[in-house]
């Protein structure tokens, strides 16, 4: 009976079967460990709606020489599935922008407050508050028009080889999702539940930190986060998940 | 000794090629590959670890990888020049492996700073493995 619980309690620990040949796109939810699962489901336990609660908080502070919050010009229902659309073709800058670039841009024009750097504690907790208002919607960017030569570009860096291990993102997150890097499973690198809470360095991360991640692994010379290079294959990675749901805020090993 | 260029690994490969692949028969060092030191260098997290994606005859090591065959009996499977020639640079025997080629610099985009002009194993390490993998003959 003691050995019998033991086997479960050790099974428990074990991440659930991926099939090595996956159709279509799969949440790095479905990769995670059952209690990661757990952690991130449990709206009382996943520690990134401390960062919502924040960027709620952050929502409706007055900031800047305008005398203007978030808040004063849009109500909160307005949000909802924004974060599902960005990036988007800005035709104000003739490039993408993503919502830190959206936050920030708005600061910028509309609050006359500083911009806030983008793995700043505070547009952590702004962007996870935006992605937490899609939370449920489907992952609908636009690639069509102004934004396809962007995104053609995004898709290119995707099978682009690099760094010194000479791997492409696809190499790994396209034909190995589901097997085993030593003790981690190969997810297949969606950005659903970005920004969110990874375990790893007890902290909210972006996607472009995440690509910064992925990129320094392969002992690549990694892009700048917010760079033009990220956002392209930002589009391209969020066309790829289109149609999972906006998970924000998420947790991750 | 300096990284083959990409060219010449290619002639030293014309004349070696055997059935099983090609192979690099010439060693890397004059001095002889370890293989207690290569068993230390496969399991060392510095050095992208054989472990990230193979299994190996290590049971004290958990978590092994399993994107690459397990190397248990590759001794018995590859002679030595074709374990050095897929540790150099595996695209030789799998242009579309996503094994990373462990002793070359040319041909690679974006490499960061810190690794520029570097390979993942010197070629003593190089040497080291492909006698410690040479002993792994047993399945």
């Amino acid at each position: 009976m003691r050995a019998a619980l033991l086997l479960l309690a050790g099974l428990a620990l074990v991440a659930p079967p991926v099939p090595a040949q996956i159709d279509g796109p799969r949440s790095g939810a479905d990769f995670l460990t059952p209690d990661t699962r757990t952690l991130q489901d449990d709206d009382f336990l996943n520690p990134g709606l401390f960062a919502v609660e924040e960027g709620r908080a952050l929502w409706n502070r007055v900031e800047g020489a305008a005398g203007q919050a978030c808040a004063s010009c849009h109500a909160e229902a307005d949000m909802r599935g924004v974060a599902a659309r960005h990036p988007v073709f800005d035709p104000a800058t003739g490039g993408l922008v993503d919502l830190a670039g959206r936050v920030n841009a708005m600061r910028r024009e509309h609050m006359g407050a500083p911009e806030l750097p983008r793995e700043s504690q505070a547009m952590l907790a702004l962007t996870a508050f935006l992605g937490f208002q899609s939370r449920g919607m489907p992952m609908a960017v636009e690639i069509d028009g102004p934004a396809r030569p962007f995104f053609e570009a995004g898709r290119e860096d995707w099978f682009r080889r690099r760094g010194q291990l000479n791997l492409s993102c696809a190499q790994c997150h396209d034909d190995l999702a589901g097997r085993r890097l030593r003790g981690d499973t190969i997810s297949q690198g969606q950005v659903n539940g970005m920004p969110f809470y990874r375990l790893m360095w007890r902290t909210m991360a972006s996607r472009h930190r995440m690509f910064e991640w992925c990129e320094t692994s392969l002992r690549a010379e990694p892009r700048a986060a917010g760079s033009a290079e990220y956002l392209a294959l930002e589009l391209y990675v969020a066309w790829r998940g289109r149609g999972l749901p906006v998970e924000t805020p998420a947790v991750r090993r | 000794m300096r990284p083959l260029p990409a060219v010449a690994a290619l002639l030293l490969l014309a004349g070696t090629a055997g059935a099983a692949g090609p192979s690099m028969d010439r060693p890397l060092t004059d001095r002889p590959g370890d293989p207690a030191r290569g068993r230390a260098v496969v399991r060392d997290l510095s050095k992208a670890t054989c472990l990230i994606c193979h299994a190996m005859p290590i049971p004290e090591e958990p978590d092994h990888g399993d994107l690459g065959p397990p190397l248990a009996g590759v001794g018995a499977r590859l002679g030595s020049g074709e374990i050095r020639q897929r540790i150099v640079d595996p695209t030789t025997a799998n242009p579309a492996t996503v094994m990373p080629a462990y002793f070359r610099t040319e041909g690679l985009d974006r490499v960061g700073a810190a690794f520029r002009g570097r390979t993942i194993y010197t070629a003593q390490e190089v040497e080291d493995v492909v006698a410690y993998l040479a002993t792994l003959t047993g399945e």
